[in-house]
């Protein structure tokens, strides 16, 4: 069996990581203006965790307060009884409806787009919203399963399939950045 | 990493650990939120097809799994044992084998004699939920009972749990003892001599023979039926002389000078084991029971059929 070492290149430090999440920031608010009718919905699991920092600060630059939700998508993937892992949910907490909303999906890294048609579908189940737009911290572009592309991006990076994209955040690993694992043939 | 249930089948409590019943209650708790969502249905289970197959009665476990079977988009076929085959001599396995020739991958399995859901999973190549065999194990009406307990109470260790009425023919006690105690709860049961196991307290449980002493003693009573269809002989002089000695009335719980939970798996004899008063009671949760049986049989499904073949 070959062995992998791992190389590994910081894609945004935490200087960068601010500003692009502020930048994410204004591009909503400009879109969005006062968010009376739009909610933002992170992709369990580490969704969320873009969608708690931008209702932070969006309220610290305009005063506003952004519903904000975390969805579980577990139910709609379409690789059950197709993976070794078994598919253990995490939580949702929804505490509005959907039904004629704005709805920006928001997710730290998009890549096959199979997470996003998931989230899309398990969107659909709190009723109707009047649009869904996407936002991605990474996208790591060319490398699409299905027809899906986001209205937001952080930063878009190339990557091989073999490549892994990690983001950590302040409030959950200590700093905000973002790597890129490349495995190399020692 | 979490690798999913120990066990390929829900044969009874008996056989899962207490991680298993940890990981459906945390399943289920997702599964509570989809089924109070505007629509509540999700498509985990679209390309799997599940037979209810009930060789003895029932309305609300039946109901339950049925419903359960269809948020998650199984294809579900009913069979009941009155309107079959089964009637012209044929037997359990061979009714089993050729609903499986139809391509079902998973039984739930209602029947009369105790073992048959084990002695199922042994014969045919499905994975088999217990719904009740006989006198022996009701494994998903345990877990329900339990995680109502542990919604009501934030915790099931530590909690004193009484199981009172039928014990002897109640294939709810039995699950429910061994699921109560794996979750580390204490557990009694209290009924008539006649109605009680005679070595019952070899499995660990407190043995009580008068209502009120061990009203006193629990955090949790869960009343259960007579099972009249199961008693061959008199266990007891009268209906009457039960219900004066267990039945469950207003009064008696509100000397207690504390707030129990009042449990009942259904159906229930008003009257009998509790009065209506008692069973319509803030303290009785007996409602939620039902509602939480459908997220429970949802988690059950949902992780049984991951141990299904790939695709």
């Amino acid at each position: 069996m070959q062995s992998f070492r791992m190389a590994n290149e910081i894609i945004l430090n935490s200087k960068q990581f601010e500003l692009t999440i502020n930048r994410l920031c204004y591009q909503l608010i400009e879109n969005h203006n006062d968010f009376s009718n739009s909610a933002i919905i992170g992709l369990q699991p580490r969704g969320i965790y873009l969608a708690n920092r931008l209702q932070n600060v969006i309220r610290k630059k305009a005063g506003i307060e952004v519903q904000t939700g975390g969805l579980d998508i577990t139910f709609f993937r379409d690789d059950f009884r197709r993976t070794d892992r078994p598919l253990i949910p995490s939580a949702t907490n929804m505490d509005f409806v959907v039904e004629g909303k704005k709805v920006i999906l928001v997710d730290d890294v998009l890549y096959t787009g199979r997470t996003v048609r998931a989230g899309l579908d398990a969107t659909m189940t709190f009723g109707r919203p009047s649009s869904i737009e996407l936002m991605a911290l990474i996208d790591r572009r060319f490398s699409r399963n299905l027809p899906i592309e986001p209205n937001y991006v952080g930063k878009s990076v190339d990557t091989i399939e073999s490549e892994r994209v990690s983001v950590t955040w302040l409030e959950v690993e200590g700093e905000d950045k973002v790597i890129l694992y490349t495995p190399e043939n020692e | 990493m979490n690798n999913g249930l120990s066990t390929d089948h829900l044969l009874g409590i008996k056989y899962l650990t207490k991680e298993d019943i940890d990981l459906i209650f945390q399943t289920a708790d997702s599964f509570k939120g989809v089924i109070n969502r505007p629509i509540k249905k999700v498509p985990a289970l679209r390309d799997v097809t599940i037979a209810n197959m009930f060789f003895e009665n029932s309305t609300r476990t039946k109901l339950s799994f049925e419903l359960a079977e269809k948020r998650l988009s199984a294809d579900i076929i009913n069979f009941s044992s009155g309107a079959s085959s089964v009637s012209k001599g044929e037997t359990l396995v061979d009714t089993v084998n050729n609903i499986l020739s139809m391509k079902v991958d998973m039984v739930v399995l209602r029947h009369p004699i105790p073992g048959a859901a084990l002695f199922l999973s042994k014969e045919v190549d499905a994975r088999i939920i217990n719904a009740g065999d006989g006198t022996h194990e009701h494994p998903t009406q345990a877990l329900l009972d339990a995680y109502s307990i542990k919604e009501k109470l934030g915790e099931v260790a530590g909690k004193k749990v009484a199981i009172v009425g039928d014990i002897k023919h109640s294939r709810v006690a039995l699950s429910n003892i061994y699921a109560l105690q794996k979750l580390g709860a204490e557990v009694m049961v209290c009924g008539p001599t006649t109605l009680i196991p005679k070595h019952i307290a070899q499995l660990g449980v407190r043995v009580e023979h008068n209502l009120k002493e061990a009203l006193e003693w629990c955090d949790v009573a869960n009343m259960l039926r007579i099972q009249m269809e199961r008693q061959d002989i008199s266990y007891f002089p009268s209906i009457r002389e039960y219900t004066m000695q267990y039945g469950l009335t207003k009064k008696i719980l509100d000397g207690l000078g504390k707030n129990i939970v009042i449990m009942h798996p259904g159906p229930i004899n008003r009257g009998v084991e509790i009065t209506s008063e008692v069973a319509d009671s803030d303290q009785a949760i007996i409602l939620d029971q039902v509602e939480n049986g459908v997220a429970i049989r949802m988690a059950t499904i949902y992780l049984l059929a991951a141990k299904i073949d790939r695709v």
